[in-house]
């Protein structure tokens, strides 16, 4: 479904991707795993074209993605830091959205404004809520056109653990759809029973991309983060 | 596009600066017709504050608003819109509002004093110099991520095109009067389109004659049809060349 070839980014200096290639197919639920600044969320920003790699080339269902548009229509994505336009309302940033993506004809599905209950805080501005609120509404818009794929950067991190236990019920809901879904996370213990697929990049490079039934079989470990702990550390040695 | 020019001028007009303007621009222009009796001499009055408030004003909240909107154009990038629709909406949104506020604020005035020639170019050109400041100030906007360097560009620009230019073609002048450069000084005014502007208005009044040798090359040249289109031309051009560069970028940005 997603293509990446030899996908270089740098800033300044800094390589941030370094020759990345990969292949993430329909019905997977991948988490794009590795420490803080190996270029995780300026992947995830090339496959939505909001950053433009130096070179390499990405393809969504097998059309090239530069200078291209359409396809966003099917993603949803939700930004580590959900930033939005502080003076509007959470009814308008939502009524705008459904407004700009009115043309898929897809309903909209309202179960995370629903069970988040953010029709209760319509009415607040942007500027006013806190962290966790501002990812609820993010989360929210991320899944309201059910698109096909799903990017999520750090969906729990700021969320109250009701809240990430919501999140990870309608995350597996949308794994059985079929959909391909993009997760970055630090705590791996809670990839443990989403994920069928581990991508861990290091440096701008990437490590290692496997199935998590192969990682298991491999280490012997059933935990995530023993798996990968193990990995690392013979990679190490 | 149109969807996403309606969000940005709910945006602009909920931030009431534009409404201030306008109300400022009124409070001026009323003023100005009410202070002195003849209403070509407040015209004159009037164009002097114009050609200096509407580039300053144009430019600087154009600057601000595009910083302050990045969190608007993270969120609209992610989404499946086009990136020169999200530059463009925002540049008609800022041209439309700020034209409207200008045509409100010194336009009716000068239509209820002055409704001759000379008030109507006025207000073009008045317009005219709104949009091609917004121009301007999103290729400022988008030379920097920094929002203070950003500014602080928008501001020298303002002073480069309100004063410094002036005073360069001043001291060319005297440096090289010897030489005929009334010629030169048509060409001159072209770089500058607060220059253009002014020239435009002045040649319809009456101190035009007050001018001398270079006003009389002036009026041969911008007083036929053919000068007033190249003039017309000239500020067109002033209003995409800044406005296509800065696309450029933005279509290169990382967000």
């Amino acid at each position: 479904m997603i293509v990446a070839k030899n996908i270089t980014k740098t800033f300044g200096k800094l390589k941030a991707l370094d020759n990345v290639s990969a292949t993430f197919s329909r019905g997977e639920c991948i988490a794009l795993l590795g420490p803080n600044a190996s270029g995780k969320t300026t992947l995830i920003k090339s496959l939505l074209g909001m950053i433009v790699p130096n070179s390499g080339s990405i393809h969504f269902n097998n059309e090239l993605i530069t200078d291209k548009w359409m396809y966003r229509n099917q993603i949803g994505y939700m930004p580590q830091i959900g930033r939005y336009p502080e003076n509007m309302t959470v009814a308008h940033v939502i009524n705008m959205m459904k407004d700009i993506r009115k043309d898929s004809n897809k309903k909209h599905d309202e179960d995370l404004v629903n069970s988040y209950g953010l029709k209760d805080i319509m009415y607040k501005k942007m500027r006013t809520l806190s962290g966790g609120t501002t990812q609820k509404v993010s989360a929210s818009l991320a899944f309201l056109f059910s698109p096909d794929v799903l990017i999520l950067d750090e969906p729990t991190a700021g969320l109250d653990p009701l809240a990430s236990e919501l999140l990870k019920k309608k995350i597996i809901e949308e794994k059985q759809n079929g959909k391909l879904i993009l997760i970055t996370s630090h705590v791996l213990s809670e990839l443990d029973d989403l994920i069928t697929e581990v991508f861990y990049m290091q440096e701008g490079k990437l490590l290692f991309h496997k199935k998590l039934s192969v990682l298991r079989e491999e280490t012997g470990e059933q935990k995530l983060s023993k798996a990968i702990a193990k990995v690392i550390s013979a990679q190490a040695e | 596009m149109k969807k996403l020019l309606k969000y940005v001028i709910i945006d602009i007009v909920q931030n009431k600066i534009v409404l201030l303007y306008t109300f400022l621009l009124l409070i001026i222009s009323l003023s100005v017709f009410n202070l002195e009796n003849n209403a070509a001499k407040g015209l004159l009055s009037l164009l002097n504050i114009i050609l200096i408030l509407v580039p300053l004003i144009c430019i600087i909240f154009s600057t601000i608003y595009i910083y302050n909107s990045s969190e608007f154009i993270e969120l609209l990038v992610s989404q499946p819109l086009k990136r020169r629709t999200i530059w463009f909406s925002i540049f008609t949104g800022l041209s439309a509002s700020l034209s409207f506020a200008f045509f409100i604020g010194a336009g009716i005035p000068i239509l209820l004093y002055h409704a001759d020639v000379t008030g109507i170019i006025m207000i073009v050109m008045g317009l005219f110099l709104t949009v091609v400041f917004v121009s301007i100030a999103m290729l400022a906007a988008s030379i920097t991520r920094d929002k203070a360097r950003g500014i602080g560009l928008s501001i020298l620009l303002w002073l480069y095109f309100s004063l410094i230019f002036d005073a360069i073609i001043l001291f060319l002048l005297f440096q090289f009067q010897d030489y005929p450069l009334e010629k030169a000084m048509i060409g001159f005014s072209f770089f500058n389109p607060i220059d253009l502007a002014r020239i435009m208005i002045l040649l319809k009044m009456d101190i035009a004659a007050l001018m001398g040798y270079t006003g009389a090359v002036f009026k041969d040249f911008f007083g036929t049809s053919i000068g007033i289109s190249v003039a017309v031309f000239v500020l067109v051009i002033w209003i995409i060349i800044p406005f296509l560069i800065s696309l450029r970028k933005f279509n290169r940005k990382d967000l």
